[in-house]
């Protein structure tokens, strides 16, 4: 019972929180309402028992990735209103669905074939975190490395790419300036 | 009224369908960006449900290396676009051209 409510309750709340981050044309509406939703899944792991999935989904959403579009939101010029893309409505929602039920189709064809079977299989009298530190640290421990490894690939990259001419901004420079900046840049292009 | 596998599953849907519909009709890249990770978050849900009804823990591994994954996009992708802003002073998909894609 309290699961059927919990279950509806929070849905309601992802699904609008995602739609307004999706619609909305302020930058910043969106990112918050980002946000919200994420806490809002994070929900859906508590009760489908997953407790550390949840930790992790607001430890890592909520806490780093936003932060992160929050200072990189500090860059760009998120006053300006967001245009939007004038297609065909029809394709793109047709399209949409297409995917998401194929999606569904990728999921559920190994369940009715009914060849799917509990490979880790979960523990009785073992708390979630202590189940999922048994299969992390033996089963997928190489997947395990190799993400730890990517993440430092990747923290790398940021460093470079953003880090790259950090005294230079071209939302504080006159016009003249980026006007030589442009000129500069396009010599070096041609040349 | 019980709550099984299947209403997992369609919530997972719709909100991959709204990611999918982000991801096209928005031409500001910061917005694609989110539009990814309610995509990712959408995949995550459906493990997580999986993994607690076939009793099974690999599906929750999976969803840690989504998340994991998910990370590290952020991180090299901001960093792209905050390059690509200084360059050209705007992150408007259509004016991402010079590779004539």
């Amino acid at each position: 019972m309290f699961e059927a409510i919990a279950f509806y309750l929070f849905a309601f709340l992802t699904i609008t929180m995602f739609y307004i981050a999706v619609t909305t044309s302020q930058a910043l509406h969106a990112l918050t309402a980002l946000a919200a939703g994420m806490i809002f899944i994070s929900a859906f792991f508590f009760i489908l028992g997953a407790d550390f999935l949840g930790a992790i989904q607001i430890v890592v959403y909520s806490g780093a990735v936003m932060a992160l579009y929050a200072f990189g939101m500090m860059f760009f010029d998120t006053t300006r209103e967001v245009k939007e893309k004038q297609g065909n409505k029809y394709i793109i929602f047709g399209l949409s669905v297409l995917a998401a039920v194929l999606i569904v189709v990728i999921f559920s064809a190994p369940m009715v074939a009914q060849n799917i079977g509990g490979q880790n299989p979960i523990l009785e009298n073992a708390g979630n975190v202590q189940q999922v530190g048994m299969v992390l640290f033996t089963k997928y421990l190489v997947p395990f490395e190799v993400a730890a490894v990517m993440l430092l690939v990747a923290m790398i990259a940021g460093i470079v790419l953003a880090g790259k001419k950090m005294d230079l901004s071209l939302t504080l420079m006159s016009e003249e300036d980026i006007k030589v900046l442009k000129e500069e840049n396009t010599k070096k292009a041609h040349s | 009224m019980e709550i099984g596998l299947n209403h997992y599953l369609v919530l997972s849907v719709i909100l991959f369908a709204i990611g999918l519909i982000g991801v096209m009709r928005r031409k500001n890249l910061l917005m694609l960006f989110f539009a990814t990770e309610i995509l990712l978050n959408s995949v995550n849900i459906a493990f997580a449900a999986i993994s607690h009804y076939y009793n099974d823990l690999a599906g929750q591994m999976f969803a840690f290396f989504v998340i994991a994954i998910a990370a590290s996009e952020v991180a090299v992708g901001l960093g792209l676009l905050i390059v690509w802003h200084k360059k050209h002073n705007n992150i408007n998909l259509d004016e991402m051209s010079t590779m004539r894609g």
